[in-house]
């Protein structure tokens, strides 16, 4: 995992809330047995219109945001299933942050096993940025992980709060399963001992 | 009040933890992964390039289910190639790190959250997980179960652990006796209708309450199912006698001297009165009507007797757009009735609503009616178990007389990864769990319903109030004598 600490980067605005699992990566490209390549299925019904072209009037088909690493979203965002490929095909697209007010859990680990760092500002905050990213040409904005902050360099700063161990996680590109397994000795322990319950065996 | 009292979820967590590092998310022992085709071909791709086995193959079950055709012939030769090296796939690392697997030609093959109660996998007291975020149907048995990402399946495998924060507690009872038609479907569809698809984000919630109580075990599967789409990491369910009764001599319960031992422990894993939740939520059971959907996400749900909301009279203006495209994409116009909506499909299945009794509900309702002759209509039984049990009830008559579709398992047009589909512009009376945009097909339009419901509109060819439904009796009869 690429160790995260700060970016400046093109942002780009998804004005909507809700935004689901489903439309990030429709089902038809979750028969892949692939971790990569997710990037230009993203949004994909969303980027084209209902005979297969490119819908000029989507954010993210748009010139002026071409190459955006940071992505503007409404509340809820990625709510709905499970899929990892969500954070995969944000990932793969290019961006390394999103901004909204809040995320649905699952896609919340998700997106922190692939170094996405989220951001949670407040509806105020989110609108303001929204508006910045639709009207301010070239809008880019900085992401401190180190500094928990979103600034613009033109007066917009605030500031975001994350678990510390996510954080030093992200700073520092770690590997999750190498995490758990300093435990090893005390899980061998737990596991002989829980083994025993057979009211919480699997197969008896 | 007893500073001991402790909720069912306090009871499971504290029972699985393995250890609490400082500054760390607590490390929780896992009793058992659920595995399917889609979510899990990365993970052991990672095993693999990492160097790591499986730590406990027999707490890992797998089936296929997302991807499988549901017509014989489509089985036996799965045209979709890439769907077909998914399933192969799954085969090979079953195979490769010694997991039991269920696959397309098994007796016991099902959608994952339907074949683990029907096995007795699924046990009070137990965490369970699964790369899907319905995993939560296993919490109506009282064990801790949710959906995971891919990069956690890897970690389950490799470490039968998951690092995890502890989330809130939120107790939803539904207090009071249900009307006459109105189902545990209605039941979730109410909750997410009242306080929203992101309304318990954050919570595991534990549902209470003489209505939860009622409910059977395959109801209280459906109200756990849909908490995902209220944002709960979890729905709980305290285990009781049913819960018992159901889980009795399935063939991995526990038996003899064990079965009773079980039963014990069980029977203390129930909240503690006087136990404290971060949050708390009353609903009365008798003001609960057939509820629909109307639009593209799970919350947007009115009762059947309503009309088309107005997104004029949204409290903010992204709301307003939210619901103004909302309307476009289902193609309603605000203060339509409900019960003039025409569909063209029905799908009777999922693991919310494709359990046995969801069968027999709506073969009740279908029992002696004919299909609109507008409308397509297929039912798929939630797994090879609910297939056998429906036919030797003749359940697969009634629908067959009645012109609906009669299919093989898996998770069908709930998402439609397999040919099951809808055409663009096509709208759907479903009783899956997803109305997100193209969820059903590109451009198909879903509305979410129980299965009498699902049933009903096949019939009449648009929806109608259940509670007004004459049940053709003797055709009902006829079958089960």
């Amino acid at each position: 995992m690429e160790p995260f600490r700060t970016l400046t980067a093109l942002a780009a605005p998804l004005d909507r809330a809700n935004v689901d699992t489903d439309q990030i990566i429709p089902k038809q490209f979750l028969k892949r047995i692939e971790r990569t390549g997710y990037g230009e299925f993203l949004f994909f019904d969303w980027r084209r219109t209902a005979t297969g072209e490119q819908d000029a009037t989507f954010e993210l088909n748009m010139p002026r945001y071409k190459g955006a690493q940071i992505l503007i979203a409404g509340k809820n965002f990625a709510c709905g299933s499970s899929r990892e490929h969500a954070a995969w095909a944000l990932s793969d697209f290019g961006f390394r942050v999103v901004i909204a007010p809040t995320f649905a859990d699952i896609f919340f680990s998700n997106a922190g096993k692939n170094g996405i760092v989220l951001a949670r500002l407040s509806e105020e905050q989110v609108a303001e940025l929204l508006t910045n990213a639709k009207t301010i040409p070239n809008y880019q904005l900085t992401v401190s992980l180190v500094e928990q902050t979103v600034t613009d360099g033109k007066g917009f700063k605030a500031s975001f709060e994350i678990d510390p161990f996510r954080k030093f996680c992200l700073t520092e590109g770690l590997d999750d399963i190498g995490l758990t397994l300093r435990h090893a000795a005390a899980l061998d322990r737990f596991e002989a001992k829980h083994d025993e319950a057979c009211w919480l065996k699997a197969k008896n | 009040m007893s500073s001991e009292a402790k909720t069912l979820f306090e009871k499971v967590w504290e029972r699985h933890v393995v250890v609490e590092p400082v500054g760390e998310p607590t490390v929780l022992y896992i009793d058992l992964q659920l595995l399917h085709e889609v979510t899990s071909p990365q993970a052991f791709e990672g095993l693999r390039l990492a160097g790591r086995k499986v730590r406990r193959p027999d707490r890992c079950i797998a089936t296929v289910d997302h991807n499988v055709p549901t017509t014989k012939a489509g089985r036996l030769n799965i045209v979709d190639q890439i769907a077909a090296k998914q399933i192969a796939t799954l085969n090979k690392n079953c195979a490769d790190f010694g997991i039991e697997l269920y696959g397309v030609d098994s007796p016991d093959q099902g959608v994952v959250h339907i074949i683990g109660p029907e096995l007795g996998l699924t046990k009070p007291g137990m965490t369970i997980v699964c790369g899907d975020s319905h995993t939560s149907t296993h919490g109506a048995f009282g064990a801790l179960a949710f959906g995971i990402g891919t990069s956690e399946v890897e970690h389950v495998l490799a470490t039968q652990t998951l690092p995890q924060s502890k989330p809130k507690t939120f107790r939803i009872t539904v207090e009071g006796e249900l009307s006459r038609g109105v189902t545990a479907k209605d039941i979730i569809l109410a909750i997410i209708g009242q306080i929203g698809t992101d309304g318990a984000t954050g919570c595991v919630v534990e549902y209470a309450g003489s209505a939860i109580r009622s409910l059977s075990m395959e109801g209280r599967m459906t109200v756990c199912n849909m908490s995902i789409e209220a944002g709960a990491r979890a729905g709980l369910i305290a285990p009781d006698a049913k819960t018992f009764a159901y889980l009795k001599g399935r063939r991995f319960s526990p038996q003899g001297a064990a079965w009773d031992e079980a039963v014990a422990e069980w029977s203390k894993l129930p909240t503690d009165s006087g136990a404290k939740f971060d949050r708390e939520l009353v609903i009365d059971a008798s003001t609960l009507v057939p509820f629909v959907s109307w639009g593209t996400s799970p919350g947007m749900v009115a009762p059947i007797t309503a009309a088309v909301p107005d997104p004029a009279n949204a409290p903010t203006e992204q709301e307003r757009k939210g619901l103004e495209r909302a309307l476009e994409y289902m193609n309603l116009k605000a203060g339509t009735p409900l019960e003039e909506v025409l569909i063209d499909r029905v799908f009777i299945g999922s693991c919310t609503n494709g359990r046995i009794e969801d069968m027999r509900a709506a073969a009740r309702i279908a029992a002696g009616y004919k299909v609109s002759t507008h409308v397509s209509a297929m039912v798929v039984p939630g797994s090879q178990a609910v297939k056998v049990q429906a036919e030797a009830e003749g359940l697969d008559r009634i629908f067959r007389e009645a012109g609906f579709d009669w299919r093989e398992p898996g998770c069908s047009m709930c998402l439609a990864m397999n040919p099951d589909i809808l055409l663009p512009g096509e709208r759907c009376a479903s009783t899956s769990n997803r109305n997100f945009e193209g969820r059903q097909g590109r451009a198909g339009r879903t509305h979410l319903v129980s299965p009498e419901m699902a049933a009903a509109a096949a019939i009449a060819g648009h929806f109608v109030d259940i509670r007004d439904w004459k049940v053709n009796e003797l055709a009902t009869k006829e079958v089960k004598g």
